[in-house]
């Protein structure tokens, strides 16, 4: 429809939509006034998934399914969305930031000749135009910006965003167009998985525990693990953190790291340099633990305590796992 | 094998920056610049192929103002063999689609087996361009990549990229695009005969027309730079440990309802 504001599916893999798309559906049906649209490129979709996108508010699902698919190749992608966008002329693309969304839709975006937004916080339509914000120089400032031509192509930065409420009965139509595929190039080899911390992903956590030079080693990562076991944290670490080999870098927070925008930040020992700052400036409430008063991340921290983490932390722990027995 | 490069600069990231007169751009007085800090990992990847396969040649190349020949230098003082300067004020609101474009018709005049790019730029974080010109090139592309080999042949390179939850592991024919993830390599300074020699190095400027250029107008434009809102003030809670992490934890739950 040429009204619709598509939203391209990010799943776990296995056929279920990912959370954030509540928060992707949500906010295309609120610009929208309801026009959202799901689109699903998988090689196995479930029809739990399918419910699920059509409780969240989409009221279509376009779902091409083919097992050339998997693991996701933009080379592939592209020509199926591109054409299926030919053809329907939807009025938006929105996607989740994730590692694959973030390069489908710029090459989708350059095959169909228009605009993209990456990483916005927030839209508003003005007018019969769209506008979006997506902080720039570190999160420094933010650019509002639009575009010159529908569709308009935009990612969404994930825990932003207010999640669309899952309505069991809302029901959507199923479309499952015959996708072009093109050749492949790139032949998948493995797929090589990292060792689990049996904690959530950095980047979709709704509480994130970040561990800065004050952590004085690697072995006391665990005393941050043992409190995000307890609340359901991530634990994420600062640049100065990683560059002294005490983390690897996917679990940087920070600009050469992860954006994230938890619902709680608390970092430990962490400076907050303005490189750290740009990858969680935007969680929802900031807690700063350092020894050091003059710490620049107390200025942006909703409560602080100025005290040794290693004092803090055994402390913490106790208390929530006290709070959340009640 | 010929590598291409494809590096911005941007305001260092301890700079300030500022909103100019023109609401839609910021203020570049006393900005310090740098090649943007994922381009530096390109550019060493770039470098480590070529020392690897004992020959080679490694073109750096951007698009910008006449100051963005410093970042240019830089990169050839690191090692590059020549640099390509995308130098017209036609370019001056240069979306990420207008720049890949640009950029594309210098690859399609270069034809090298490899585009390097860093897998965004630290000013605007659109993260857009090398997709977009494996896109426009009809190549294919791996992005956030953590390792790389080239076979010996210089026919395909394997290589991974990082995933959520993992690294996916894919064989790419060249020519193909890469985006380099920190991680990849650790970049290396220049020595001080690097940038001596730099100076002797080839910048050559590319106009707009010496790539038969018809002006283009961007799909995306900033309407307007704000500053942040401030945050709410914030609270330092004082009292002995035991004493601030119970009132902490109670004003998450309370106040905050974090938790």
């Amino acid at each position: 429809m040429a009204n619709a504001f598509w939203c391209i599916v990010e799943d776990d893999r296995r056929g279920t939509p990912k959370k954030v798309m509540a928060e992707v559906i949500g906010e295309a049906a609120r610009v929208s006034s309801g026009q959202a649209e799901a689109v699903w490129l998988t090689d196995t979709a479930t029809e739990a998934g399918l419910t699920q996108l059509a409780e969240w508010g989409a009221t279509k699902v376009w779902l091409l399914e083919n097992a050339t698919f998997a693991p996701y190749r933009g080379e592939i992608w592209v020509g199926a969305a591109a054409e299926l966008a030919a053809k329907e002329r939807p009025k938006a693309i929105f996607a989740p930031v994730t590692s694959r969304a973030r390069e489908f839709v710029a090459r989708l975006a350059a095959r169909l000749g228009v605009g993209l937004a990456a990483d916005c916080v927030a839209f508003a339509m003005e007018g019969d135009r769209l506008v979006a914000t997506r902080p720039v120089y570190a999160g420094k400032l933010l650019a509002k910006v639009t575009w010159a031509k529908t569709p308009w192509v935009a990612t969404l930065r994930p825990n932003v965003f207010r999640p669309a409420e899952a309505r069991p009965g809302r029901t959507a139509t199923v479309e499952r167009p015959t996708a072009a595929t093109a050749a492949a190039q790139m032949r998948f080899v493995e797929r090589r998985e990292e060792v689990s911390t049996g904690l959530p992903e950095l980047t979709e956590a709704e509480i994130v525990l970040s561990g800065g030079r004050g952590m004085k080693g690697p072995e006391h990562y665990v005393i941050l693990e043992d409190m995000a076991r307890v609340i359901g944290a991530a634990v994420g670490a600062s640049r100065a953190a990683v560059d002294a080999g005490w983390r690897p870098h996917r679990f940087q927070i920070g600009q050469t790291g992860r954006t994230i925008s938890p619902k709680l930040y608390m970092g430990f020992g962490v400076s907050g340099a303005i490189q750290h700052l740009a990858g969680m400036r935007t969680s929802k409430v900031i807690v700063a633990v350092n020894k050091d008063a003059e710490a620049p991340i107390f200025k942006i921290a909703d409560y602080g305590i100025v005290a040794d983490l290693f004092e803090v932390v055994p402390e913490l722990t106790k208390e929530f796992k006290k709070l959340l027995e009640k | 094998m010929k590598i291409l490069v494809a590096v911005k600069q941007v305001p260092d990231t301890a700079t300030q920056v500022k909103i100019s007169a023109d609401p839609r751009a910021i203020d570049t007085t006393g900005i310090t610049w740098i090649v943007s800090p994922y381009d530096e990992f390109a550019v060493e990847e770039a470098l480590r192929i070529k020392e690897k396969r004992g020959q080679g040649e490694v073109v750096a190349v951007s698009l910008g103002p006449e100051r963005v020949k410093e970042a240019l230098r830089s990169c050839l003082a690191m090692g590059c063999d020549r640099a390509i300067h995308l130098n017209d004020p036609a370019w001056n609101d240069a979306d990420t689609l207008v720049t890949s474009k640009a950029l594309a018709a210098v690859v399609k005049q270069e034809a090298p087996q490899l585009l390097l790019c860093g897998r965004q730029a630290i000013d605007d974080d659109m993260g857009a361009v090398a997709a977009q010109l494996a896109e426009l090139l009809g190549w294919p592309c791996a992005s956030w990549i953590m390792e790389e080999a080239i076979d010996g042949d210089g026919k395909t390179v394997r290589t991974a990229r990082q995933v959520e939850g993992g690294l996916e592991v894919f064989d790419l024919p060249l020519p193909a695009v890469l985006t380099a993830q920190k991680g990849l390599n650790e970049p290396r300074y220049p020595t001080l005969r690097g940038i001596m020699g730099a100076k002797k190095k080839e910048i050559r400027d590319v106009k707009a027309a010496d790539l038969g250029w018809a002006p283009e107008p961007p799909q995306l434009s900033v309407v307007t730079l704000e500053a942040l809102p401030p945050r709410p003030p914030g609270r330092i809670i004082q009292g002995d440990v035991p004493t601030a992490v119970k009132e902490l934890v109670r004003s998450l739950r309370e106040e905050a309802k974090a938790i």
